[in-house]
């Protein structure tokens, strides 16, 4: 099999779970003749019709409350957010509606919400946003925000299949940049588990997303100085896999946290908490962290690239807690 | 149209509210006596409307209540208990703790999406349900209802709109209960009449009494067999009006004496007992008989609601998600082959019939082809396509005594001091209830003839819209009529009432139509 995009990767995702299962449905503004404005769903409409591909109107509250209602009628709608910041727009049917029906009445909501987030392609400050503390900070969702071709596909799989509402986060700048040969055959990632990319005795990186491959890269660099960093890709944010943060903290006894979002209220601060209540005896220097500036997403190339964390950050963030 | 109701659906629907009435009564009762834990929101006077509509529906209908709704869930099926359990925040109730009030539902058996606090949310998740059970061939109508204030929300336009675009079977019941907590409707909506909100959508609309609770049922029932027919969604408005205030703690000094005094004059119960009397339907007995099973069951029920603990603590941190607890399952209705590839395949084109661009010749003229009238001209419109449904004679004759003997229920359906029925039907005719079907006399009164040429309405073949007024159906231009879809004149009662609670002077909702727009699906243009 030849390698694959991120992109398609999550395309295939679609067109299996859809082809598998006549209670998947896809909904979402210009994905059925437009084939989305990243092409994710393209050749979805011209295969599954009319009735299973849904282009809406420019109204998120209505994607994702019909989507809330087809999945009370036993469907599984994958709901498409154009990007991801327009999630803002139906903000109280997300967190207000679809992630409290289950705790309120025993109503699951079996929904993917998807779509294009983060930032490194100059999109701007409402075409680039890491929205995802809003809902990590909302129980009875789950979050998911994978770094690999591979991870995409079989964890929008698991959404697809989960019998609770899912947002599913797709890093934008790695659509089109990583490539990654994928079975052949049905596979699916388990919902809930990091994994470690890379081993290491040093310190532990925990991240996710576009940070993960910047983090792996940096980690390489670091080898170079004789610093072994161990990456472990967090995958999905909600519900977090506390277990292998901390067996990893208890190993290096080091925890450096790297992400995208924004600095004040991002998922860093919840690990370093979590590493504080369950490895605080195994720690022997400060938890530190690389993240992006507390400001909206600027749009001119040197700003995006002042507000973005890149692997010089990581590198001597790393260095500085390696001397502890 | 509808069938008129039998006796025992008479007495069903005496039953619901009444005892929609008295499990209100005794959650005040409770409340005075801090059994009842937070806020009550009390449906007196509101009755009919949740009732008459919610009964228009069959049993694999879905409803998505608001919380003066208690009516409709009760029609649902739900017993007095669930609804004290809630109010009283034990462990038997539906939510076991988890919510209170009539936040609570059951997708599986009895259809009923629980609603939530933020207005208007509803009806984007109902018009989903509605579209969910076509594609799985259930041929099922939800329903839903918001009040005048949610008509303000974000939520409930983006949910019309796009019901609207899906033609979703979907009713939305607007209960113009004329106060959004202490704002009078005046001061929620720079309209009249909040029926008129669905011209903006393209959809059906009817206005009824909200306190007849036969003519709601009716309206609904009409409403319910256009979406079932696949006709697109229909938005009822019910004027009604909420006899307390938001909740228990709020004494409603902000509203004037005098309107409550005139809604009491209207009470939904009182004017249906009346109603039973006069037509013979009952007797004193059977509604002693009533009242009893009603006393007994809210007895029981309270017995057993209070012998409900409140739920265990640690009921608090489960259920946040479905771990397996609950299955999720689709019920096929239709062959999964029809959705499925390759059967499912379809050309990825739009199809453009109408160009947009502002010089109309070409849009007539495929508007035309379509409806097979010649141009935008109102009277022809209607000569060429409304032709076929004229009603009989005698129901076009204004105050047609033999009409209202038809319609019966309708028409007599309560005792309306100064809305006789056909009075503010005047000349447009005294069309009933009963003889709905046919539907377009009105269209051919002279300020209609005159509002549609000056208007040039659009032509919408296939799809008809539909007004009714104090429980009489009246079908304004539309789509099938060709006509344009303007107001109605008020009633002399109808206006003194308006102005009272408004202040707004009824030409308000009288204003030039807007000629610009596209169909609901974007295929015909209109004028």
């Amino acid at each position: 099999m030849a390698p694959v995009t991120m992109l398609e990767a999550i395309r295939q995702a679609i067109f299996e779970e859809m082809e598998r299962d006549p209670t998947v449905v896809a909904i979402g503004e210009d994905i059925g003749v437009y084939g989305g404005a990243f092409k994710v769903t393209a050749g979805l409409l011209e295969r599954f019709g009319w009735e299973r591909v849904i282009d809406t109107p420019i109204s998120e509250t209505a994607i994702i409350g019909a989507a809330v209602g087809m999945g009370y009628q036993g469907l599984r709608p994958i709901a498409e957010l154009q990007f991801i910041d327009f999630i803002a727009c139906c903000f109280n049917q997300i967190t207000n509606f679809v992630a409290k029906s289950h705790y309120r009445w025993g109503a699951p909501v079996p929904m993917v919400m998807r779509g294009p987030s983060g930032g490194g392609v100059h999109g701007g400050p409402f075409h680039s946003a890491n929205p995802e503390m809003y809902f990590v900070h909302t129980p009875g969702l789950k979050v998911i925000y994978p770094s690999t071709a591979y991870d995409a596909k079989g964890l929008l799989k698991s959404a697809i299949r989960d019998n609770n509402p899912v947002l599913f986060f797709e890093h934008k700048f790695l659509y089109r940049r990583i490539k990654e040969e994928l079975p052949a055959e049905d596979y699916t990632v388990p919902i809930g588990k990091a994994i470690v990319r890379r081993e290491g005795r040093d310190l532990t990186i925990v991240t996710y997303a576009a940070m993960m491959h910047t983090s792996l890269e940096a980690a390489e660099e670091l080898a170079k100085e004789g610093i072994e960093a161990e990456v472990v890709d967090l995958r999905t944010l909600l519900p977090l896999d506390k277990e292998t943060i901390l067996q990893s903290v208890k190993k290096t006894n080091k925890l450096l946290i790297v992400h995208e979002d924004t600095r004040t209220g991002g998922i860093a601060g919840e690990i370093a908490a979590v590493a504080c209540e369950g490895a605080f005896e195994d720690l022997d220097g400060p938890i530190l962290r690389v993240t992006a500036k507390d400001t909206p997403v600027p749009f001119s190339p040197p700003l995006e690239e002042r507000f973005l964390p890149n692997k010089n950050d990581v590198i001597s963030t790393a260095r500085e807690l390696a001397r502890y | 149209m509808s069938q008129p109701l039998t006796r025992e659906q008479h007495l069903d629907l005496y039953y619901y509210m009444k005892l929609n009435r008295m499990l209100d009564e005794q959650l005040v009762r409770l409340f005075r006596q801090n059994v009842v834990v937070g806020g009550l929101y009390s449906n007196l006077g509101q009755e009919a409307t949740s009732v008459g509509t919610a009964y228009a529906l069959e049993k694999r209908d879905w409803i998505a209540p608001m919380i003066r709704n208690v009516g409709g869930l009760l029609v649902k099926g739900y017993k007095p208990r669930d609804i004290l359990m809630q109010y009283m925040a034990r462990v038997g109730s539906p939510t076991m703790g988890k919510d209170g009030t009539s936040h609570f539902g059951d997708i599986k058996v009895r259809h009923v999406v629980s609603p939530i606090s933020m207005l208007g949310d509803l009806v984007p998740v109902m018009a989903g349900v509605a579209i969910g059970g076509r594609y799985l061939g259930q041929n099922i109508v939800a329903m839903t209802w918001v009040g005048d204030g949610a008509t303000s929300t974000g939520a409930f336009h983006e949910g019309m709109n796009f019901a609207a675009t899906q033609h979703a079977p979907l009713v939305l019941v607007v209960e113009n209960n004329q106060w959004a907590y202490s704002t009078p409707v005046a001061k929620q909506v720079p309209i009249h009449d909040l029926a008129d909100r669905a011209k903006a959508y393209g959809i059906a609309s009817a206005i009824v009494d909200g306190n007849d609770v036969v003519a709601v049922y009716q309206t609904a029932k009409d409403a319910v067999d256009r979406c079932r027919k696949g006709e697109g969604p229909v938005l009822i408005e019910a004027k009604t009006m909420r006899m307390k205030g938001h909740a228990q703690h709020d004494g409603a000094e902000y509203v004037p004496k005098e309107m409550f005094e005139y809604w009491e004059a209207r009470d939904p119960i009182a004017r249906y007992e009346k109603y039973l009397t006069e037509n013979k339907i009952w007797d004193e007995k059977t509604k002693k008989g009533l009242d009893t099973r009603i006393d007994k069951e809210l007895k029981e029920d309270l017995e057993f609601a209070e012998k409900s603990p409140l739920p265990p603590p640690e009921f608090a941190e489960q259920g946040v998600y479905c771990d397996g607890c609950h299955t999720v399952e689709a019920v096929w209705k239709r062959s999964k082959a029809e959705v499925t590839p390759p059967k499912s395949s379809v050309k990825p084109e739009w199809e453009v019939a109408d160009f947009g661009g502002f010089d109309l010749a070409s849009t007539i003229a495929k508007q035309s082809a379509v409806a097979g009238a010649t141009s935008g001209n109102g009277a022809k419109e209607s000569s060429s396509d409304a032709g076929k449904d004229v009603p009989p004679a005698a129901a076009r004759t204004p105050n047609s005594k033999e009409g209202q003997k038809t319609n019966g229920v309708g028409a007599k359906s309560a005792p309306r001091p100064e809305q006789h029925a056909g009075q503010h039907t005047g000349q447009r005719s005294g069309q009933q209830s009963g003889q709905r079907s046919g539907q377009q006399p009105e269209e051919r009164s002279g300020n209609r003839a005159e509002r549609r040429s000056e208007h040039q309405p659009e032509q919408r073949p296939g799809r008809e819209f539909a007004n009714r007024r104090e429980g009489k159906f009246q079908q304004r231009g539309g789509q099938k009529a060709g006509g344009q879809r303007g107001h109605e004149q008020k009633s002399p009662s109808q206006r003194a009432m308006d102005e009272k609670s408004n202040g707004q002077p009824e030409k308000s909702s009288v204003g030039p139509r807007v000629p610009f727009g596209r169909g609901p699906k974007g295929k015909e243009g209109r004028k």
